[in-house]
């Protein structure tokens, strides 16, 4: 952590082909200041109690959050529901051990997802790479590319786990702990160095607004 | 006492207020109804205020140009345009709304405006599956205004006249007078319809939560969506004021219209409870078979 930086670079987006450069956000993103005091917690209460999480199973974990949907476990009576598309969630469960491609797909869901938003790490594979500490292909620690909230242990939690750690969420979102987006603006460059260093073909713009 | 125009004004910002509350307080009920059916507790009643909240709480959004931003704002004038022509409760000076203003033509010009301006919007937002449920949306809504129209004819036959309010008064005097009694194959059409009109299941691939992510509004997001989700409740309480005025005999207290909008509300969850989705070619197909032929048969009734 002692190499982040505090002042973002202009984006290049050296990545993709000239003419299509302009298609894209060449900008960094930016800090949010949190609204003050009872309103600012009036809308912590809201975020918590209203969690709509990004439907996209990244790893062998995802299959825990089928039963979480049905009647057994019911995450809908806590204010979770799935919602297909990252423009309109607002949590990102990272289902387990996440491949470089796939990685690749988290940082662009990630980043399209509209603050405040909040990542839920499953499974210890993302911890420490789990059961894939040596693989050649999976990252070992999934909160060096993107700012995690809370993670949840076990290989593989149960959908109880995965309640608990939403009420864990719900607690740090009320106590206004949850900005991992401003913590991904303010260390931006670091995130953006660590992906690359594993991402080798970066073909993508580098921030996805 | 006839209220003046600025009161009109003030008496209609009233009943809309009520209308978006009980059209949330309904989409809640509902959703707690459908999940006690497939063996769960199910949300909170009061989520849809609290997922408002959230989306308009949002610290950021993105645009993709004028017509994105005013893709949301069709709809919601289409809701609130709807709702405000219709009288929600017969022979209320609260909610009149501006009933004499407009007629049954105005309301379902206003029905369909919303979703061409949402059409329009979701298509500048240039995600492929906005465009995809766009044209699976276009597609139904051309196939459901079919039975919906022919049903709307036979009313407006029957009863000679197009004004909602003078729709509703000769209804009145008891359940042998209401358009259920007197056309029943107009409420069957209409009410068919009606199924696609909310796209609940079966008629639910526009939105098709999985497969395409969420239909038009997939890239809408923050306040935006914050928008669409206040609509929906405007907009399905306008549908359902509607069809209780055209139908089941309009109501003459406020009592009278949640029991009876609520009971078809509940047409809905019932049937979207019991049949699995159909894919858009099946359900165009079904709307212009049985349930277009027996809309021009209530035609043939009602001019008969």
């Amino acid at each position: 952590m002692s190499e982040k930086k505090t002042i973002p670079a202009p984006l290049a987006n050296e990545g993709l082909p000239p003419e299509e450069r302009g298609l894209f956000c060449d900008a960094a993103p930016r800090e949010y200041e949190p609204a003050r005091g009872a309103w600012e917690r009036f809308l912590n209460w809201a975020r918590s109690e209203s969690l709509w999480l990004l439907g996209f199973g990244t790893g062998c974990g995802a299959i825990e959050l089928r039963p979480l949907m049905t009647s057994r476990f019911d995450m809908y009576r806590y204010g979770i529901q799935p919602r297909p598309t990252p423009r309109q969630s607002s949590v990102f469960v990272i289902g387990g051990y996440a491949s470089v491609k796939t990685l690749k797909r988290i940082v662009r869901s990630y980043e399209q997802m509209m603050g405040p938003k909040f990542v839920l790490a499953l499974g210890s594979c993302t911890i420490n790479g789990g059961m894939y500490w040596d693989s050649y292909n999976t990252i070992k620690r999934i909160d060096q590319y993107i700012p995690v909230d809370v993670y949840i242990a076990g290989c593989m939690p149960r959908p109880e786990a995965l309640l608990a750690g939403f009420q864990e969420l719900k607690r740090i979102i009320k106590s206004g702990g949850g900005e991992g987006q401003n913590e991904y603006a303010r260390n931006f460059d670091w995130y953006k160095a660590n992906q690359k260093k594993v991402i080798k073909d970066w073909n993508m713009p580098d921030y996805n607004w | 006492m006839e209220p003046t125009i600025i009161g009109r004004i003030g008496y209609a910002f009233v009943s809309l207020f009520v209308i978006t509350n009980y059209g949330l307080l309904l989409i809640g009920s509902m959703a707690r109804i459908s999940a006690k059916v497939q063996g769960r507790v199910g949300q909170p009643v009061w989520q849809p205020y609290i997922d408002i909240v959230k989306s308009s709480a949002k610290r950021n959004s993105i645009g993709h140009g004028a017509m994105f931003y005013l893709g949301p704002v069709f709809r919601l004038a289409g809701g609130v345009g709807t709702y405000m022509f219709i009288p929600a409760v017969f022979g209320s000076v609260l909610f009149r709304n501006f009933s004499d203003s407009g007629d049954l033509l105005l309301v379902m010009y206003f029905i369909f405006f919303g979703q061409l301006g949402m059409a329009l919007g979701a298509g500048e937002g240039g995600h492929p599956y906005s465009a995809i449920g766009v044209s699976r949306g276009l597609a139904q809504m051309t196939a459901f205004e079919v039975p919906f129209a022919l049903s709307v004819i036979a009313v407006a036959a029957q009863y000679g006249t197009l004004d909602i309010n003078a729709i509703v008064a000769a209804q009145q005097g008891g359940f042998a007078h209401w358009t259920l009694a007197t056309n029943p194959l107009a409420v069957i059409a209409a009410i068919v319809a009606f199924l696609g009109m909310s796209g609940h299941n079966p008629f639910s691939v526009v939105i098709a939560p999985q497969e395409i992510p969420i239909g038009p509004p997939t890239e809408y997001q923050s306040n935006l969506l914050g928008m669409l989700q206040t609509n929906r409740a405007i907009f399905n309480g306008a549908k359902l004021v509607l069809y209780m005025n055209l139908y089941f005999g309009g109501a003459t207290n406020i009592v009278a219209m949640v029991i009876k909008t609520f009971l078809i509300y509940f047409v809905n969850v019932f049937v979207g409870q019991a049949f699995p989705r159909l894919r858009t070619d099946q359900s165009i197909r079904f709307f212009l078979g049985a349930p277009t032929l027996v809309g021009i048969a209530s035609v043939i009734i009602a001019v008969i």
